[in-house]
């Protein structure tokens, strides 16, 4: 019941907020406000109950829910190791971002409130379902809610962005469903478990395509280069709290799903392309980094940090070995956090002076220290200096990495460098140098409301970056698991190359 | 017997970096209701040097506890940072043993002065209570950089002090264009080229022998040897951890960041770019020396960069006329002698270098600031010129730090420098090479450092002394002076040669930490010099500090004559020492360009045109593909199902192909 309740109390909100009888926009705000903050309490204590070391799933809901001819699909939501820390950033970030989205959403609030609250049900849904239908139902659910955002609350060019983002995202969930049909009916199955056993006993030829259908279309989502580019304009064109859940839970459902339907589904099948996305997640980093680089846009900089961090993600979770999963999983939190907070702070300077262009400002240090101090602080969250919450991500990305390539970690290691290469020419535009535009001098400072919703996300920064055993101890189990399952997927690969004899089919 | 206490000695300047910070967010509120409110920022200064001062007497009482022989080290709880997996756990704990304790009590004390220092140097600053909060984390994290247990407690503070350089560095970001912002950008990311090598160099340690601890790192170094066993990847691990000290510790080819770094106010310059921060890959390689010694051809190359870089750095200082660039160049130059130390396997040596070095150079810079400080922010030497009779307590205390610095015979430089010498000499074969260029190295001290002596405080005034009023600097900053003068002077006591037939303190004291490097470089026959060659190699050396010393200062001492000589019949040798021999240049117009035009390159051609540009030629397919389909959308029922059963069709006829 828990799990539901985490699911369905947004959109139970979000259709309160559609009724509610009131022309105030403070009563709309204070109901998503209290929804989302009952949800994070709710997640903080499924968090807090979690068996890290147990690999079953957790706080299990099943009931029947209809038959596929002989199949029977179930609404089975559950909680384990690869999925608990999704769940707890999605649960504690949404009340930030509503929070912050009353100070830059001017138009049509309810409207933008009911579509947060709706696609808050679809990421939970997306991170908790146990069964392929109905994580397809949840995909779906939660695309919806930012393709009106991005519409209606963009920039200037957000119709272009929208579309961008719609037709990726719908190419890539048209793969996933042919996928979906085909393991379904393949196996018999609904369930992930049903279907992860049968696809153990199947040769590769054949959950070899399953898995690439998946993991395209999981691709997309992450992005992985080349399915970057809807990323920098989506990106650029939200309004910030699109771009934090964005960065902060929309794109996790992409390395998540490769981590759920690709590797853990199909272990055969992702060892055989581990070589692939070990480059492409070592390009990605770089290949993002240099984008970054070139950018004087500072919200699509930003974006396009994201493509080499989410390289770091991919990449860690494909050397397939613990310390690469482990790293992987975190750091998709430790991205969310990082980056939510640059959109967050730089979205505060973009509503008092509505420009992106990095050359409208510097010396900003002299003229606004507190949103300097931070702005500092969440930069080195993100260039992964130690004691900060990237580093130990980083760490243990590249430490995996190395142990299963250690090319490949060589490689990416060089991303270490150019990550603090744009980042820091970001803060120099910024924040250093003289103040060159009179208008910067006279801009307010990071207001209380302001400082209200940064300041505990920069707590939690430093506190992974200082204790990550709290958060990386809830992955243990599930992630010991999946490496005995990978070595045993490698063991049957192997002996199947030694044999070459002709399987029955 | 765990000492948890140990945590208090990075942790109290810790605490006054917070304590500093949130004094300077007071300050500016109070000042957003009045510009000129002085707010709590002058707390500041007393707190955080009085808590780093803590830091040196609790040092202190570690030091004291493990004199004896029973008890060489103290080790704190463990903090139980990372879980690698289920069950690897990389764990952090503070260890005082006999090398921590030697660094630890040069960080905190030399830390101390240079804190009551800038409480005078930085009075009136805007900054003032910020700089004490980034002056206190940068001792906090050198401190867990020295102290920890592990590798990887040891890159926290390893990049945690390249932080606090940064924001040091720049930290006057809106001088000079937001010249200190850039020259601060660059030491942090040529820092982070070396902490990359580092990062790789730790993973493959971990893959061989399972530990980032240092105690089971060093252990199984010398099993390795023990067992005979191949060391090619430990060597290259050795050399990717030296890649790593190359960028903190500025040699070839990562050193153009320090020069640069003189852009911070001068207490950092002291403090962080001469006595402590820079020294942190000799610690790093004086902490491995087991590692190292299994790989003596990794030593070999340790000490060629070391004496490369310490001869293109001393040659360039020869013409600086920025005084805290003469100094700057000469930090290089200096570090490059403690590698090629560390390079002959002369770990003792090193560390005597690193102590004296910190107490004579932290004392130049010292000096410098005050110089600065007196003349009203001037640093270029061509601009100032008989300022001994302005300033006398600057003059003397400079003095010192000059003498100790060219290596005069009995100053504490003399023999730390002749030390390092004298172990490379007694190597022999090519290393008679490598000591030639030591040697040459050290006449290039004694010259830049009196022509030093002379452009700044000899010869006729060079400013207009009627506008600019130079001065001597307030007691709180002329104290420090004489106490590190002091110290210049008498440090050679630490390690006396053997041939003056007393104990080399340094070098027993060092001995549970070193024996083990040397049992495997150099098993039972270490080299060893004979004293009548040891006799010879001081007394040159002596010979050489002198006659370069008198040369540098009789050459300069009566005005810039000889500068504007050698400007303009130097020719092409003027011009590449006035460039540092052309590395920054190289990096700016080779790398640097190179990187930039990559990216846009990147962002522009590959990405928008290429990735972008077909899939918005995708697009505009689809639409056109849409348009011509509209007729099949004629709005028949019957013909909406024809498609549909055909794409069920095509879908079924997929998953067939597919074997399903």
């Amino acid at each position: 019941m828990l799990l539901s309740l985490l699911t369905f109390l947004p959109l139970v909100g979000a259709l309160l907020v559609a009724v509610l009888p009131t022309r105030g926009n403070a009563a709309l705000r204070a109901v998503t406000l209290g929804v989302t903050l009952v949800v994070a309490a709710l997640g903080v204590w499924v968090f807090l109950g979690f068996e890290g070391a147990s690999a079953e799933a957790q706080y299990v809901e099943s009931h029947a829910w209809f038959t596929l001819g002989n199949i029977q699909v179930t609404y089975r939501l559950g909680v384990d190791g690869l999925s608990i820390l999704l769940v707890a950033l999605t649960a504690v970030l949404m009340p930030f971002v509503a929070a912050a989205s009353s100070g830059h959403i001017h138009t049509r609030q309810r409207e933008f409130l009911v579509w947060l609250l709706v696609m808050e049900t679809g990421m939970m849904g997306v991170f908790l379902a146990l069964d392929v239908m109905l994580f397809y139902f949840f995909w779906e659910v939660s695309l919806v809610p930012l393709y009106f955002i991005l519409g209606i609350w963009g920039a200037e060019k957000r119709i272009y962005a929208t579309l961008k983002f719609f037709l990726y995202t719908l190419s890539g969930s048209l793969l996933m469903l042919v996928a979906i049909i085909a393991a379904v009916y393949g196996s018999g199955h609904s369930d992930i478990a049903g279907i992860t056993d049968w696809a153990a006993s199947q040769p590769l030829a054949r959950t070899g395509w399953l898995f690439a259908g998946f993991a395209i279309a999981f691709a997309i989502k992450v992005p992985l280069i080349p399915f970057h580019t809807w990323l920098a304009d989506a990106h650029t064109q939200a309004p910030t709290a699109g771009s934090v859940i964005l960065a902060g839970v929309l794109l996790k459902m992409g390395t998540y799903g490769l981590l759920r339907f690709g590797i853990a589904m199909f272990p055969a099948a992702a060892i055989s392309a581990a070589p692939l996305f070990l480059a492409l997640g070592a390009v990605g980093i770089l290949y993002g980094a240099f984008l970054a680089m070139a950018q004087t846009d500072v919200k699509r900089l930003i974006a396009c940090s994201s493509v080499s961090h989410l390289g770091f993600v991919v990449m860690g979770m494909f050397a397939l070995t613990a310390a690469g999963l482990r790293g992987g999983v975190l750091q998709m939190i430790n991205h969310g956090l990082s980056t939510g907070l640059l959109f967050l702070l730089f979205g505060a300077i973009y509503e008092r002076r509505h420009s992106r262009d990095i050359a409208q400002f510097g010396g900003l240090a002299a003229c606004v220290p507190i949103f300097a101090f931070f702005w500092t602080f969440s930069m080195l969250a993100s260039v992964g200096l130690p004691g900060l919450n990237g580093f130990v991500g980083e760490w243990l990305i590249l430490l995996g990495t190395f142990q299963a390539s250690p090319l490949i970690a060589a490689l990416a290691v060089t991303g270490v460098i150019f990550g603090a290469v744009y980042l820091l020419k970001a803060t120099r535009g910024l924040l250093f140098g003289p103040v060159i535009h009179e208008e910067n001098r006279s801009m307010p400072d990071l207001r209380l409301a302001e400082i209200a919703v940064v300041a505990p996300l920069c707590l939690a920064c430093l506190w992974i970056g200082v204790a990550p055993g709290g958060l990386l101890n809830k992955t243990t189990g599930s992630v010991e698991a999946l490496v005995q399952r990978l070595d045993a997927a490698r063991g049957t690969l192997q002996s199947a190359m030694l044999d070459d004899v002709e399987r029955p089919r | 017997m765990e000492s948890n206490w140990l945590w208090l000695i990075p942790g109290l300047p810790f605490m006054g970096s917070v304590i500093c910070g949130a004094l300077h967010f007071l300050t500016l509120r109070a000042r957003e209701r009045n510009p000129e409110a002085k707010g709590p920022a002058a707390l500041a200064g007393p707190i955080a040097a009085g808590l780093v001062g803590l830091a040196f007497v609790l040092t202190t009482v570690a030091f004291s506890a493990i004199r004896g022989e029973d008890r060489t080290l103290l080790q704190s709880a463990p903090w139980n940072w990372i879980p690698v997996d289920g069950h690897t756990v990389a764990g952090v704990a503070m260890v005082v043993d006999r090398l921590s304790a030697a660094m630890g009590l040069v960080v905190t004390g030399v830390g101390f002065l240079i804190h009551v220092y800038a409480t005078g140097y930085m009075h009136g600053d805007r900054g003032y209570a910020k700089f004490f909060a980034y002056l206190n984390l940068f001792v906090a994290m050198m401190l867990v950089l020295i102290l920890s247990s592990s590798i990887v407690g040891t890159f926290v503070g390893w990049e945690g002090v390249g932080l606090c350089s940064y924001l040091l560095i720049g930290f006057w970001y809106d001088k000079q264009d937001g010249w200190p912002a850039e020259a601060g950008q660059k030491a942090f990311i040529m820092n982070r080229i070396g902490d990359a090598s580092f990062l790789l160099g730790m993973f493959l340690l971990f893959k061989n022998f399972g530990a980032f601890d240092y105690a089971s790192i060093n252990a199984a170094a010398e099993a390795t040897h023990a067992a005979g066993a191949s060391t090619g990847q430990l060597a290259l691990a050795a050399a990717l951890l030296f890649g790593g000290a190359c960028g903190k510790s500025a040699q070839l080819p990562l050193f153009t960041w320090l020069p640069d770094a003189m852009a911070g106010p001068t207490p950092v310059s002291a403090l962080i770019h001469a006595a402590t921060m820079v020294t942190s890959g000799i610690y790093l390689i004086i902490r491995l020396n087991p590692l190292y010694a299994l790989a003596p051809q990794v030593m070999y190359g340790v000490a060629v960069v070391g004496a490369l870089t310490a001869f293109i750095a001393g040659s360039s200082a020869l013409v600086q006329r920025d005084l805290k660039g003469v100094l700057a160049y000469s930090t290089v130059s200096q570090l490059g002698y403690m590698f090629l130390a560390l390079g002959s396997g002369a770990w003792v040596a090193a560390l005597f270098h690193v102590i004296t070095h910190a107490f004579f150079k932290a004392l130049l810079f010292l000096g410098a600031g005050s110089v600065i400080h007196g003349m009203h922010e001037e640093q270029d030497m061509h601009k100032m010129g008989g300022l001994r009779r302005y300033m006398p307590r600057t003059f003397i205390t400079f003095l010192a730090g000059a003498g100790a610095l060219s290596g005069l015979p009995l100053l504490s430089g003399f023999f730390s420098k002749d030390e390092i010498l004298g172990h490379t000499f007694a190597l022999g074969g090519t290393w008679y090479l490598l000591w030639l260029v030591g040697v040459g190295t050290a006449a290039l001290t004694a010259y830049y450092t009196w022509r030093m002596v002379a452009l700044t405080f000899f010869g006729p005034e060079r400013f207009d002394a009627k506008a600019l009023h130079p001065h001597e600097s307030p007691a709180v900053m002329t104290l420090p002076l004489v106490v590190l003068a002091l110290l210049a002077v008498a440090g050679g006591l630490l390690g006396l040669p053997h041939i003056f037939h007393v104990p080399h303190l340094l070098h027993h004291w060092l001995e549970p930490v070193t024996h083990a490097g040397d049992a495997i470089r150099f098993g039972e026959h270490a080299p060893h010099l004979a004293a009548g060659t040891e006799w010879m190699l001081l007394g040159f050396g002596a010979l050489i500090a002198l006659y370069f010393a008198d040369r540098g200062f009789h050459a300069h001492k009566s005005g810039l004559a000889a500068d504007e000589a050698f400007q303009a019949r130097g020719g092409a040798l003027a011009r590449t020492l006035n460039n540092a021999w052309g590395i920054d240049r190289f990096y700016t117009r080779g790398v640097v360009a190179t990187v930039k035009l990559a990216a846009v390159f990147i962002a522009v051609v590959i990405d928008q045109l290429g990735i972008d540009g077909a899939v918005n030629a995708l697009g505009r397919g689809a639409r056109r593909t849409g348009e011509s389909l509209r007729r099949f959308a004629d709005g028949s029922i019957a013909g909406y199902g024809l498609w549909m059963g055909a794409g069920a069709a095509v879908l079924v006829l997929v998953l067939t192909w597919m074997g399903v």
